[in-house]
């Protein structure tokens, strides 16, 4: 079946459908991970994206039922090089072509990838439209400028859990699975603006008893929760619509609760900081970006996926950056110097990427116990 | 920055000679540290044995030493260089075990010099088994079952706990040296016997064989803060059971999920971190079980290898560079990704958007007898790597870029017997095979119970088949668009496709030049197009936009001679990169061609432009039309461009230098006749055959021992010395296939001919010798193989001048530009022409370091337009000091082949030594090439009868030395009628005890061993491999062996010299 790509720019790429027949706009973004691209079509945080992966065949090792970082498809679209003829992994139950039809995913694959890269690397990220099937080009091209762009939209609320749960799953390895509960010995609440489940394993595996609760559960719900320590999910879109977010994390710093945040929770614990959020050119995607411990000195390899950032020069006096990106100096850390808080831009929990920042889990849940002393 | 300013100077010990499990990719590393270090103000001492390196070349380092690789010479070195440190991470397994034996032997100590790049500790604990075993232990990580002995008694024992088949791995050894995989008892001593030798410990690792299982590869690089990146992980095409240098590796690794990839990233770090590689690049591999996902460690080295420097070329990271960097206390972020143009710093991992395969490549032909099957042990001699967007592109452009007569996934067999056998105990070609096993119809679920290859790869070579089978329905006439895009999307070359339909492959590319189907090329970033790269390393492939961005400029493109095989090797890459780097100075813009991973030529800094694709005529053709040069070089690269010549001519190609219509001239037989005639020069005399009836007539005409050999070969490839009819019938109807456009040369043999070759350069009116080099062996002996020396040791002045006049009569007539080489054979005062190749030489480099001229930059400039005059190179230089380049086999590897030279090359690499005198180079390039002269002991000589007389100077020069002589009956009568004190010998069939019963005793310590017929061959053989096998020095040439005495007579120690401080003296 026949697919193409339209950019808002008119820009078009001709290639088969991978998917189900349709038509999908989003934001193009692509990420430069060569391997997880399971976790990465499953992570809310690609809500309203069409994604295209730079490394060329994708679909390697199929699809199993460990690896994903929600129970669905988050992203919107799959743009690749090549889907594989086969899959091969022990773990695999089916192929990725399969997943995307289940999951009712339009999806292209055959085009030139390296070209569109270069194509939002040098224009930026924009609109675009993936269409299968029989479709009319203008109209696709239409649709594609239609799009309204990621700006100034509030996604975290519509991907966010209607009601709060508790998650138990430890994390996994492999031969044993996923670790199951231990015992719990801190109390966390997770904001869920679209959170990985890897975040949520990390935080059990570590004594958490996690306690995922709604995007807009108001401050006073969750201290009545008795937290010893809130989370700060990562999420889509932009983060400076989210003032119902930004209102509550303010409560909960101004109680000196512990807080941690990842991604757009780093962004949020930001704005509730009165620092500015800006979007990026084309953001960061991709498993193999350096991030420099400014305390320390030490350079970690990290997994990114944002496309907002938090502005370093609007930084207040009661905020310190911590971690800084070494491939174009953005701010990637940040901690609040009066209140036991602190966010990372990009993602400790991994999933897809090097595990080596898990080390921030810890120091949240050094933060709790210092906290529960006190 | 944190650079170490305690240090001032710095040792890099290189790799000595290429041989298997160790070729030029340590000359790619060992260049690239010399050049890191050197940029930041250290004062660089290099000591390599091989010449034909570019690491050696004297702008490289402040002081370099051409001397063995040896703790006793480098100890004299440090002496008088007093470096600081030690750099032993660029050479290999050699730099390795010598640094570790400076340390042994008090010298490091002494001299208080530092290791850096790798601790004493670390290095001993990577590559002794045992702790290794340990250390992997105490980190969590499983590693295969295994157990450790020191003897056969204990093998035997130890291994009734593993059961079979076993590996076997002997410590502190390169490309599984030694090693081998035992099914069955018998197997197993005998591996155990050579490995236990092959150890420099004596010992050996016997492991849990895990056959069948995934392998992998990690190319980790660690910081001295612990900042710890992957640069590539790599994917073994073929199972465990084949040495990862044998096998077909991918990258990036493709069947594993991001879980597993990152158990396997994070178990590489902590590797490096409990071996303590404080600083540098490492390859970590593992085994996984496909079934459950069971990891394994197999193996870590501690400093650059053959797959680092595979992992810098898949990359564009080049990993001994930022290594070099990181030993003298830089950090990965103090460091710039260059290719990038510095916009990024080198403490990230790179991340690629193509696929990239390699192929080795086997040179089994050359040793018949050799077991083809591929264990543990390496049997590679080269290999290729390729670059496509997806994995079928890649792999068929590596398939053709091996030059092995494949231009794709050819046929080989349709017979399912040796299909499935083939398939099930792997040999060379195997790959091949499994294209064979789906066209005979078996499933993928059978190739894979049998190979264990991946069914991903499996699917996709599969697909293949089924592509072919299509495209044998499709005529040139109604191909369209859409068809031959996604067929070359795929991978097909048009010459494959031209088989499959039945057309030429002109047709073939006539019709894609009328659609407009080009190939477009892209950039090789490190980066997946995240950052913008002015850096063009690129590669082609069938897709919709090209980045190669040509300029204006003049250019010049150099074709490269593709993987490594015995007879072009590391010499020709040498030749490249200098016709590269010349002609930038001179202001060209430079382009280089080639797909061999493990060369400086490859190195995506060498020309202004790389572009990493096959060498042949469809992929170069595509290069010439993007970039249009202004000239194209084809004289540098080895037979591999040469072969190019015609077919690029005949397409417009602006080739510069000697015309293809001249090289015609030298290569044909017939032409090159009328021309030596024309010249009054003497050729022995010659008859060409076209059938193996004319080739007896014209034998009988010229009369025995014949030369006879294939045309247009290199490396002697099917040469043969035949003695009598029924040889030359044996010939005729076993080795070669002839036609008349294959004819056969046969020339009349010339006994106890000297052999003389001559480089030199010509600008097409002025002509300079480079070098007048005589053979240590006498003519018989292929020129690759045998010893020579700069200057001349016994050649006299008058026929020296003889020889000039005539190699300058000859590159007239031949309209030389650029190199040429010439081979004589001196038969007492008459002069022999024997070849000559307008075209550079195995020798250029060894010539261009004895007289301090870079002889290929020269020429390569000629061919773009100066003259000598210009270039200030006005005369032959003649040394004040002797060089001897002395050939490096590789017979140890193969058990079973008769280490005998002869008429076919059969060296992999090659060593230099220098002196002030003819005996003091000799010794030093014995030496080097790990021949270690006796100081006297037990000889044992066997001549031919012809010989008796040559042989007594000999054995009076050994009964000199100290030597007790013993000898076959003949010989020693021989010896003893001349009044020597000689003890005769059974030889093998005579009963026993014989001399190889002595040899096996360690009785004998010296062997001159002459033997020219195939039955004397055949009876004498169990004498050499003996040798071999028991490290006795033996020498199978009568020349060779009254070297070997002048050298045992040189009395004085061996003195060190550096390049720079020779070439002063002599210029």
């Amino acid at each position: 079946m026949p697919a193409i790509l339209v950019l808002a720019d008119g820009t078009k790429f001709r290639g088969y459908s991978i998917g189900v027949e349709g038509k999908v706009s989003g934001e193009v973004v692509f990420n430069t991970a060569m391997t997880g691209y399971q976790e990465i079509l499953t992570d809310p945080s690609y809500k309203e994206q069409l994604v295209t992966l730079t490394y060329p065949h994708i679909g390697n090792t199929g699809i199993n039922d460990e690896d994903g970082e929600s129970n669905k498809i988050f992203a919107k679209g799959l743009i690749i090089r090549d889907l594989p003829i086969i899959e091969s992994n022990f773990r695999s139950i089916c192929s990725l072509s399969d997943f995307l039809v289940s999951e009712k995913i339009v999806s292209i694959a055959g085009i030139d990838t390296r070209q569109l890269t270069k194509h939002i690397r040098i224009n930026g990220a924009q609109s675009g439209c993936i269409a299968s099937g029989s479709y009319d080009e203008e109209e696709v091209l239409q649709h594609a400028k239609k799009f309204p762009g990621l700006s100034g939209m509030d996604l975290a609320k519509v991907v966010s859990t209607d009601k709060p749960y508790f998650f138990d799953e430890g994390e996994w390895s492999l031969g044993a699975g996923f670790e199951s509960t231990k015992k719990t010995l801190y109390n966390v609440v997770a904001y869920d603006y679209g959170a990985k489940k890897n975040i949520l394993r990390m935080l059990v595996s570590r004594g958490c008893r996690v306690n995922v609760v709604p995007a807009t559960m108001p401050a006073d719900d969750v201290l009545s929760l008795n937290p010893d320590g809130v989370f700060l999910s990562n999420g889509p879109g932009d983060p400076e619509p989210c003032d119902y977010a930004v209102k509550n994390i303010q409560i909960l710093i101004n109680k000196k609760i512990p807080i941690f945040g990842i991604c757009l929770g780093h962004q949020l614990l930001g704005l509730a900081s009165h620092a500015k959020t800006l979007k990026m050119k084309f953001g960061h995607h991709g498993a193999n970006h350096p991030v420099q411990d400014l305390e320390t000195g030490k350079v970690f390899i990290t997994s990114q996926n944002h496309g907002f950032e938090v502005d370093e020069k609007s930084l207040s006096a009661n905020l310190r950056a911590t971690h800084r990106s070494l491939f174009d100096g953005s701010l990637q850390g940040i901690s609040r110097t009066d209140t036991p808080a602190f966010s990372f831009q990009g993602h400790p929990e991994a999933s897809p990427g090097p595990q080596e920042m898990s080390y921030l889990f810890d120091e949240f849940i050094n933060l709790m116990i210092k906290a529960k002393k006190k | 920055m944190t650079n170490r300013k305690d240090i001032k100077s710095i040792l890099i010990i290189g790799a000595g000679p290429i041989i298997i499990g160790q070729a030029c990719e340590f000359d790619y590393s060992g260049a690239q540290a010399c050049k890191a270090l050197k940029e930041e103000g250290y004062r660089v001492i290099l000591v390599n044995s091989n010449p034909a390196t570019i690491m050696t070349d004297p702008e490289l380092a402040d002081a370099t030493y051409i001397e063995p690789i040896q703790w006793q010479v480098v100890s004299r070195i440090i002496e008088k260089e007093k470096p600081d440190a030690i750099l032993p991470t660029m050479g290999g397994q050699t730099a390795l075990n010598c640094a570790l034996d400076l340390d042994k032997h008090g010298v490091l100590k002494k001299f208080n010099v530092e290791l850096i790049g790798a601790s004493k500790e670390s290095i001993d604990k990577a590559e002794d088994r045992q702790k290794f075993k340990e250390a992997m232990d105490r980190i969590g990580l499983a590693s295969a079952r295994s157990v450790i002995a020191h003897s056969i008694e204990e093998a035997i024992q130890v291994q009734a706990g593993i059961g079979y088949p076993s590996i076997i791995r002997p410590s502190f050894t390169m490309g599984g040296s030694g090693g081998g995989i035992a099914y069955n008892r018998e197997e197993f001593v005998e591996i155990c016997e050579r490995g236990l030798d092959a150890s420099p410990t004596n010992e050996l690792l016997i492991e849990e064989s895990l056959l069948g299982w995934k392998e992998y590869e990690m190319e980790v690089v660690r910081d001295s803060k612990d900042n710890c990146i992957i640069i590539c992980s790599i994917e073994n095409l073929d199972p465990m059971g084949v040495h990862t240098g044998d096998s077909i590796t991918v990258a990036p690794a493709q069947t594993l999920t991001d879980k597993e990839y990152q158990i396997m990233r994070t178990a590489s770090i902590n590797v490096l971190r409990e071996i303590g590689v404080d600083t540098g690049g490492s390859n970590v591999q593992f085994s996984i079980n496909p079934k459950d996902g069971r990891m394994v460690v197999i193996e870590m080295n501690p400093r650059v290898s053959r797959s680092s420097a595979l992992a810098s070329k898949a990359t564009g990271f080049p990993i001994a560079k930022i290594a070099a960097k990181l030993a003298v206390g830089f950090t990965l972020d103090e460091l710039k990704n260059d290719i990038t143009g510095g916009k990024t710093p080198a403490s990230f991992e790179p991340t690629i958007d193509y696929v990239v395969t390699k192929i080795p490549r086997f040179a089994f032909e050359k040793f018949p007898q050799a077991d083809s099957r591929l264990t543990t042990q390496m049997k590679s001699v080269g290999e290729v790597m390729s670059i496509g967007r997806t994995f079928q592109e890649s792999f068929q452009k590596a398939l053709r870029g091996l030059e092995t007569d494949a231009d794709g996934l050819v046929e080989y067999s349709s017979n399912i017997d040796e299909i499935i056998k083939e398939l099930r105990e792997p040999g060379p070609n195997r790959i091949w095979f499994v294209g064979d096993a789906f066209r005979a119809g078996l499933s993928i679920d059978d190739v894979f119970q049998h190979s264990k290859i991946d069914p991903w790869f499996l699917h996709q070579i599969n697909d293949l088949v089924v592509t072919e089978k299509e495209i044998r329905k499709i005529s040139i006439s109604s191909f369209n668009e859409e068809q031959i895009f996604n067929i070359k999307r795929k991978g097909f070359s048009d010459s494959r496709i031209a088989y499959l339909m039945g057309c030429t492959e002109e047709e073939v590319r006539n019709y894609r030049y009328s659609i407009n189907l080009h190939p477009v090329y892209k950039r090789v970033d490190t980066c997946a197009a995240e950052f913008e790269t002015k850096t063009a390393y690129l590669y082609s492939t069938y897709e919709e936009t090209c980045e190669s961005e040509p300029s204006n400029n003049k250019k010049v493109i150099i074709i490269g001679g593709g993987p490594n095989r015995i007879g072009q090797g590391i010499e020709f890459d040498y030749c490249c990169v200098h016709a590269s780097l010349a002609l930038r100075e001179s202001g060209f813009e430079t382009i280089m061609i080639n797909c061999n991973p493990e060369t400086v030529s490859t190195d995506y800094d060498i020309s202004n432009r790389l572009y990493f694709d096959p060498v042949t005529l469809e992929d170069v053709l595509e290069i010439v039309n993007k970039e249009s040069p202004w000239g194209v070089i084809v004289q540098y690269g080895g037979q591999t461009p040469l072969k190019l010549a015609k077919g690029l001519a005949k397409q417009g190609v602006p080739i510069i230098g000697t015309l293809p219509d001249d090289i015609d001239a030298a290569e044909d037989r017939e032409r090159f006749q009328k021309i030596l005639v024309s010249l009054n020069l003497r050729q022995p005399p010659n008859r060409t055959a076209r059938n193996s009836d004319e080739a007896i007539r014209l034998a009988e005409e010229i009369g025995y021992p014949l030369v006879v050999r294939p045309s247009y070969v290199l490396g002697g490839r099917a040469m043969e010395i035949v003695h009598e009819q029924s040889d030359l019938e044996r010939y005729m109807r076993e080795a070669v296939k002839v036609s008349n456009d294959s004819p056969v040369l046969l020339d009349r043999f010339l006994n106890d001919a000297l052999e003389i070759d001559v480089d030199a350069i010509s600008d097409g009116v002025d002509i300079v010798i480079g070098g007048i080099m005589e053979h240590i062996e006498q003519a018989g002996v292929h020129s690759g193989d045998s010893a020579c020396s700069l200057p001349p040791y016994s050649l006299s002045k008058e026929i020296q001048q003889k020889i000039v006049v005539q190699t300058k009569k000859m590159a007239k007539a031949l309209n030389v530009i650029g190199l040429m080489n010439v081979q004589f054979a001196v038969q007492g005062e008459n002069i022999f022409v024997l070849e000559v190749n307008p075209r550079a030489s195995r020798t250029v480099p060894f010539v261009s370091k004895a007289i301090g001229k870079p002889l290929a930059k020269i020429a390569a400039n000629c061919m773009a337009g100066k003259t000598l005059a210009q270039q200030g190179m006005t005369h032959q230089i003649t040394p004040l000091f002797f060089s001897v380049k002395e050939a490096v086999f590789p017979f140890i590897k193969f058990p079973g082949v008769d280490p005998i030279l002869g008429p076919e090359m059969k060296s992999t690499g090659e060593v230099m030594g220098v002196g002030k005198t003819f005996a003091e180079a000799f010794i030093k390039s014995q030496l080097g090439s790990s021949v270690a002269l006796p100081k006297g002991g037990k000889a044992f000589l066997s001549v031919r009868k012809e010989d008796h007389l040559k042989v007594l100077d000999i054995a009076s020069s050994l009964i000199n030395l100290g030597f007790i002589l013993v000898a076959t009956k003949g010989t020693a009568k021989a010896i003893k009628n001349h009044g020597l004190k000689v003890q005769a010998v059974n030889k093998v069939a005579e009963g026993r005890p014989h001399v190889v019963d002595m040899i096996k005793n360690d009785e004998i310590d010296f062997i001159v061993n002459i033997t020219e017929d195939k039955r004397a061959i055949a009876d004498s053989y169990e004498i050499r491999r003996n040798a071999l096998q028991n490290k006795v020095t033996y020498y199978t040439t009568i020349a060779g062996a009254r070297a070997a005495c002048v050298g045992m007579n040189y009395g004085e120690e061996l003195d060190v010299a550096s390049l720079q401080s020779l070439h002063k003296i002599s210029s």
